[in-house]
This record gives structure tokens, C-alpha cells and sequence, in this order.
């Protein structure tokens, strides 16, 4: 089993990939994506990457549906900030937000998602102290922030990658 | 392709995920030009690369799959990649801008609390400063 597919997930996708990119999924399109998922996977194994290892799988859909309404919110609320011509743009600061999250894979998507949502990003990661320092655009609600990251996200994160 | 082959409800539904991507990502390039530091400008473009995104390749999707009669999801490849890539390029960015202003002991900026930064910052204090930009 490990020996040919080594990455099952990554088999998995990378077929998904070319059966998407060729739009079809005719025998021989699904062969061809075979033979190409199957040689990057080993290819991937010669890296030896460390592997992510996922505890439970259903809150990774309970965050994916939190974050999804939480970049929507902030779409709307930074837009209406950039296009009210009265609105005050030095509202902005650093935070500091000490994690319990340790796991690197855990700490990867945290940081994907507190960027991509517009209003907040991630800067600097400390092990040691195990803190994260992250720009908001809305110092004044700073609370909300990290309650944001730390109980909607994190606990979840904790939860996936045990 | 005619114009009696193509759905109103689905011209409608095309033009307004357009509209509404495009708007969202108008607002984030003015917010490009209004925000005033680097680090506030790093939250403008994800608006865009965000439900900008969305909102045009989900009219993408309506629009090849009513005339092609048969499901366009590709998509969704270009979305995974848009908002994979962002976030780390980002990141990449507003580190360098942070190590910068570090060296440059900008006060709005907090301080590293890795103590090896911290020498590389002592260390810099020796060296001669660099001239300021305006200067040149």
C-alpha cells in the first residue's frame, strides 16, 4: 500500500486536477491522470515531506464554513471602510495573540486564513513564545480578533489535528 | 451563440456575479491608493483575490455550463490556486517589510523578540546608516 501510493490523498488530487483541467472523464483521460498522480506522488515520496496528520475530518467542513462567512463579513466591511470617503484609516495596529496550536500543518492553514481575510494579517510567528503577531485594520475591536482566531479557529484547528 | 439559445434568468444571473465581483474588486485597488502604509495595504487586494474571485468565476461557471449544456467546473482550479498562493505571497511581503523597518528602527513597529534578530538589529547600529531614499 505505501510502497505504490505513498500520498493517497495527493494520488487523489492530482487525478482530480487532470480529469478538471482536460473536462473529461473518459477512460482513457482517467488512465492517462493515473500514470501522472502515481509518478508525482513517488516523486513527492523521494522529498520525504513530513505528513500531516488529520485526527478527525468532520470539523475540517464546520471551519471551512465558518471562514467562508467570516471573509464574507469582512469583504463587506473593509469595502464599505475603503469607500466611505469619512472614514478614519488610522484605526489600524499590531496585535499580539498567544496560540496553544502547535501542530505546523495546524499553523500553515491558520495563517492562510487569517490573510486571505481582508482586515487581517498574519506577520510573524514565534515558537518560542509560542505568539503570533498580525495586523488588523480594526485595532479598535482587537478582543473580537483574537476571540475570532482563537475560537473559531483554533479550537477547530486543535480539533483536526489532535 | 444567439441570443434566444441563452436564458434571460441566466443572463441575469451572469451579469450580476460579474458586476459583483468586479465592484469588490475595484474597492480593493482604491483601497490600494487610499490606504497609507504598507502593512494596511496588504489587506486591500484580498478583497479581490477573496469573493472578487468568487463572485466572477461563479458567473464563469453559470455562463459555460448553460451554453455548453454540460457542467464547467474548472473553475474551482483557479480559485484553489488564487487563494492558496495569495496568502503566502503576502506573508513573504509584509516580512520583508517588517525586517526592513526593524532595521530602519521605525517606532510604529513592534519590536522582534527573537534575541537573533535582535543582535542582527545591534549589529546594524554600528554599521553606517544607510541614506534615506528621499535623499537620493
Amino acid at each position: 500500500m505505501s510502497r505504490i501510493l505513498p500520498y493517497p490523498l495527493l494520488t487523489l488530487s492530482l487525478l482530480v486536477l487532470w480529469l478538471l483541467l482536460q473536462q473529461s472523464a473518459s477512460p482513457g483521460h482517467i488512465l492517462l491522470g493515473l500514470v501522472a498522480a502515481l509518478l508525482a506522488s513517488r516523486a513527492m515520496a523521494a522529498l520525504q515531506p513530513e505528513k500531516p496528520r488529520v485526527v478527525r475530518f468532520l470539523p475540517i467542513f464546520r471551519l471551512v464554513g465558518r471562514v467562508v462567512v467570516d471573509i464574507l463579513a469582512s469583504n463587506i466591511a473593509v469595502s464599505r471602510l475603503i469607500l466611505n470617503p469619512n472614514s478614519d484609516m488610522t484605526k489600524s495596529g499590531f496585535l499580539t495573540v498567544p496560540l496553544v496550536l502547535k501542530d505546523r500543518f495546524g499553523l500553515a492553514i491558520l495563517s492562510c486564513i487569517v490573510t486571505a481575510t481582508p482586515g487581517s494579517a498574519w506577520l510573524e510567528y514565534n515558537p518560542e513564545e509560542s505568539e503570533v503577531l498580525i495586523h488588523v485594520l480594526d485595532i479598535e475591536n482587537d478582543q473580537e480578533w483574537i476571540d475570532t482566531l482563537k475560537n473559531r479557529y483554533e479550537i477547530l484547528l486543535l480539533e483536526i489535528f489532535g | 451563440m444567439s441570443g434566444d439559445q441563452f436564458p434571460l434568468w441566466a443572463a441575469i444571473a451572469v451579469s450580476v456575479l460579474l458586476v459583483a465581483g468586479s465592484l469588490l474588486t475595484l474597492a480593493g485597488c482604491i483601497g490600494m491608493v487610499r490606504f497609507r502604509s504598507f502593512y494596511q495595504r496588504i489587506h486591500a487586494p484580498t478583497i479581490g483575490t477573496s469573493f472578487g474571485t468568487i463572485f466572477i468565476l461563479a458567473g464563469s461557471v453559470v455562463y459555460f455550463t448553460v451554453t455548453q449544456l454540460r457542467p464547467a467546473v474548472h473553475e474551482v482550479l483557479i480559485f484553489v490556486f488564487v487563494s492558496v498562493t495569495t496568502p503566502v505571497t503576502l506573508m513573504l511581503l509584509a516580512r520583508a517589510a517588517l525586517y526592513r523597518d526593524r532595521i530602519e528602527r521605525d517606532p510604529d513597529v513592534p519590536p522582534s523578540k527573537d534575541p537573533l534578530d535582535n543582535a542582527e538589529m545591534e549589529a546594524s547600529k554600528q554599521a553606517p546608516r544607510r541614506p534615506a531614499v528621499k535623499e537620493a
